[in-house]
């Protein structure tokens, strides 16, 4: 069933067409990557669908509703979370908080009860720490919870990012180059991670340089250059398309290719 | 397991307590008992600060403002509208809410230097209609503050005051410490590191600002209206730059975000200029070169910088 | 507590009524004057009085920019570097030194007081959070006022005029002589900073620092220096700005609080970081003023202003000339 619907998506910086006309859907369960050289308006797509820009054409739709120019808040009360690519961390809080404040949304209380500390407060308190906790076994760091994030290495709050974005329990999770920056050891366990949330039945959109990962957990990849789109399909399909090839190794890198495909 | 203790809130609330009752046992007169009372208050109004700019990381160069109102409240009226002052502490906290919402919702989008110019230009102008009202505020020289009964009794003497002064900062340090620990102090510290995963996680990030500049507002303003009832006289000085500037530098010198560092921070910086009064003189220039000192030196605050240490010498 | 008198208000509604009182003496002269020339030549008197000022403005705006540009902080002790140049002046001349070498010391030190500045609490500070550099520079503007009211005193100070009192008519208004060494000095030093950041290296090493820090020192440039340069450029500038209009406005050891706060006001509204938009905007602040003071109430002058400045904020966030950003994550 499709969950997010794109549709002529664009916008412009200083006249260049960042996102130029880009459409695509993504159904639940599923794992659609967007892949493409640096600059090709990956992360600006990413940052239009979740409401940080306003589009200047086009339509988002999510679970059929028209949310093009809801702000950022709203989207994700409609089951919308995402990550960063530059880690978007909260530093000073400890690695649980940093879930708890990801089921923010879920918790009943209100400005008045927390300033009492109404026994409420502490019963929900209780509560979203529990879920918390789970999330944090769930993506492999709950030995880390009470550590302040700040001091946690970049690959763990990689991870970190994650758990806070399920907490919000999201329909739709776009994930900005989740395995950058980590090890092998990491990127796998990212990638087993990955897997294991669109089973849940979620819907992941990824963005990543990694091809490996890409092409192994994807069921099916954008490709964008120049905030176009060049090509769309199941991996395999992507991955021998010749304007693909062109566009990621250049005219010369792309008749080499050629040449060694035979 | 010491980490824990210096951090909940029990104990802080206890340390704080101790620390208030003892204060008259040791004070060899009533003048320390004034300038103890004196910190409480502007521990007060601080910790409004702290929870807009520790917990929030919102900066307001204009808290004297709310200061002056509520200082203001319980001086106009019981003399100019005769109202109960009791009621009138309450309007004023009341009132500072409401113009905090008012000033707070557009400006809250301003960031870092914008936004501090601006809470500074609020305050200039609460001070400069302070000032300029003379009819109703008794302008540069400001006007008497009516003493208060509550019930028939006469609220007066610097021991009375002392502990009122005392209780209120216990309440305040008390809703502070609940807020940190809840739901909304959760989201107030989120939106401080990254206020686009907070957005990302469905934070409301304007609306939390603002909550927060509210109750900091308040919080001058009780601070203020209790300032005015003890000193029984108010001047325009009370919403004047300088006492802004000393607020942010109680928050930031005690320790940003730290109940207790505030209440250092609140001290240091009240019981430094009394001690100073043989310097009188050069009392501005220490100040200043104090807060620049403090802020190269010691950027975390003192408290924050003593837990460390402490913890560092356990382990 | 230290007290800031509430006075430095006071000055600035003294300072407008002040000018005001000496035109008032010009406009007995135009007698054959209707309705509709006495609205225009109050007009033009407004326009007068609020260049004047706005001038000052600016140079203290273009200062803010230049320390802006070079290191992203903004310096609140930007106003007290004016303070610096007319009590030095004044306290010079009174010590029975000449005008012009009264002024030339007076400016030296408050250059020095700026690299100093940046010496002892910006350049040891580096990293700092915004809000950390406020207070520093607050702190150092504090302790500024301080030390210049042991330094100095606390009184009030004037300074004779350059050229004269005699008010000049112009279409029905009158405009102080000293009027014109504001505009014309501010017009002076805004030429030169201009000649100095395009046609000498060392200008374009600051140029090229405020365009990209990282991609400066690459290049082999000594950005601590061109920081240095910066804040003693911008004390310099303030000094002369204050010897300037300290004739007309008077002086005291804490004038330097409202002057950074229209100059950081103008920076702002002119978009940060922007020299043309700092000129333009404290030009706009000082001639703002002159007609809240003019048309509305003299008394909230300094309220109609930031009400203005609040108004170009929320609307135009990035200021007049500001480019705007758009954040990355």
């Amino acid at each position: 069933m499709t969950i997010l619907a794109v549709e002529d998506l664009g916008i412009t910086f200083g006249g260049l067409r960042a996102v130029d006309g880009v459409s695509f859907q993504v159904s639940l369960g599923e794992v659609f990557s967007i892949i493409g050289p640096n600059g090709a308006g990956k992360t600006t797509l990413f940052n239009l669908v979740t409401g940080i820009y306003r589009p200047g054409r086009g339509t988002i739709r999510l679970a059929g509703e028209d949310v093009t120019h809801l702000a950022p808040h709203l989207l994700v009360r409609r089951g919308m979370a995402r990550t960063f690519q530059n880690l978007q961390i909260f530093f000073r809080m400890t690695a649980v908080e940093n879930v708890m404040v990801g089921h923010h949304l879920s918790e009943r209380t209100s400005l008045l009860a927390d300033m009492l500390a109404w026994p409420t407060v502490a019963r929900q308190n209780r509560r979203t720490r529990t879920r918390a906790m789970e999330l944090l076994e769930r993506v492999g760091l709950a030995h880390h919870a009470e550590t302040v994030a700040g001091e946690l290495p970049y690959g763990v709050l990689k991870r970190l990012e994650i758990a806070r974005a399920l907490a919000v329990d999201p329909k739709v999770l776009l994930l900005d180059e989740p395995a950058a920056g980590c090890n092998a050891v990491e990127t796998e366990a990212i990638d087993r991670l990955i897997v294991r949330i669109a089973e849940s039945g979620v819907a992941v959109v990824l963005i990543e340089h990694d091809m490996k990962l890409v092409m192994k957990i994807s069921d099916r990849v954008l490709v964008l250059a120049h905030g176009r789109r060049l090509a769309e399909g199941p991996p395999r399909e992507v991955r021998n398309d010749p304007a693909v090839i062109a566009a990621y190794l250049g005219e010369h890198g792309a008749r080499e290719a050629d040449r060694a495909h035979g | 397991m010491l980490k824990t203790l210096l951090s909940s809130r029990l104990a802080v609330l206890l340390l704080l307590a101790v620390v208030i009752a003892l204060v008259p046992v040791l004070a060899p007169s009533s003048f320390y008992l004034r300038v103890a009372a004196l910190v409480w208050v502007f521990a007060l109004a601080a910790l409004g600060l702290t929870i807009l700019m520790g917990y929030a990381g919102q900066v307001s160069l204009g808290h004297a403002g709310f200061l002056g109102i509520g200082a203001y409240a319980v001086a106009i009226g019981p003399a100019r509208l005769g109202l109960d002052p009791l009621l009138s502490l309450v309007l004023g906290a009341v009132l500072c809410g409401l113009v905090a919402y008012v000033v707070g919702k557009p400006i809250l989008r301003l960031k870092g230097y914008y936004l501090a110019i601006a809470t500074l230009g609020f305050g200039l102008i609460v001070a400069l209609v302070l000032t300029s009202e003379g009819a109703i505020t008794g302008g540069p020289d400001g006007m008497q503050v009516p003493r208060m009964t509550v019930l028939g009794w006469r609220v007066s003497g610097i021991q009375t005051w002392y502990w009122i002064t005392g209780g209120a900062l216990l309440i305040g340090a008390l809703l502070a410490l609940n807020i940190q620990a809840s739901p909304s102090g959760r989201a107030f510290r989120a939106l401080h590191d990254s206020e686009i995963a907070a957005a990302g996680v469905g934070v409301d990030v304007a609306s939390k600002k603002l909550a927060a500049f509210v109750i900091s507002g308040v919080y001058a303003g009780v601070a203020g209206s209790l300032l005015a009832l003890m000193n029984g006289f108010i001047t325009p000085e009370a919403a004047g730059f300088m006492h802004s500037i000393e607020l942010v530098a109680m928050v930031i010198i005690g320790g940003l975000g730290s109940v207790v560092g505030t209440v250092v921070g609140a001290a240091f910086l009240v019981v430094l200029p009394q001690a100073l009064t043989m310097l009188h003189e050069y009392e501005q220039a220490v100040l200043g070169l104090l807060i620049m000192a403090f802020m190269i030196l010691l950027p975390a605050g003192i408290v924050p910088s003593l837990r460390r240490l402490v913890l560092e010498r356990v382990r | 507590m230290a007290g800031l008198v509430p006075a430095i208000h006071v000055l600035f509604g003294d300072e407008v009524e002040h000018v005001d009182a000496r035109h008032k003496a010009g406009h007995d002269d135009v007698r054959v004057c209707g309705a509709g020339c006495k609205v225009m030549a109050e007009f033009l008197q407004l326009v007068f009085s609020g260049l004047t000022v706005g001038a000052v403005y600016a140079l203290v705006a273009l200062g803010f920019t230049l320390v802006y540009n070079a290191s992203d902080v903004i310096n609140f002790a930007q106003g007290d570097f004016v303070m610096i140049g007319g009590m030095g002046t004044v306290f010079l001349m009174a010590a029975g030194v000449a005008l012009p070498f009264a002024v030339l010391i007076a400016v030296v030190a408050a250059v020095l007081v700026g690299l100093l500045l940046h010496r002892l609490a910006i350049e040891p500070a580096r990293g700092a959070s915004p809000v950390a550099l406020i207070m520093i520079t607050i702190g150092a503007s504090i302790f500024i006022k301080g030390v210049a009211q042991i330094v100095f005193d606390k009184q009030f100070h004037s300074l004779p005029a350059f050229s004269g009192t005699d008010p000049i008519a112009i279409g029905g208004a009158t405009i102080l002589p000293q009027s014109f060494w504001v505009i014309g000095g501010m017009l002076a030093l805004v030429f030169g900073l201009w000649l100095f950041l395009e046609r000498t290296l060392i200008g374009k090493a600051v140029l090229a620092t405020a365009a990209n820090r990282l991609a400066a020192r690459l290049v082999g440039i000594n950005v601590t220096v061109v920081l240095a340069l910066a804040f003693g450029l911008s004390a310099a500038i303030g000094a002369v700005g204050g010897v300037l209009v300290t004739p007309i406005t008077l002086t005291r050891y804490d004038v330097g609080t409202l002057f950074a706060l229209k100059g950081f006001a103008a920076a702002m509204v002119g978009g940060m970081g922007n020299p043309i938009g700092a000129v333009v905007g404290g030009l706009l602040i000082g001639l703002m003023e002159a007609f809240g003071a003019g048309y509305l109430s003299s008394t909230y002058k300094d309220a109609v202003a930031f009400v203005a400045i609040l108004v170009v904020l929320l609307v135009m966030p990035q200021g007049l000339f500001g480019r705007r950003s758009v954040e990355r994550v």
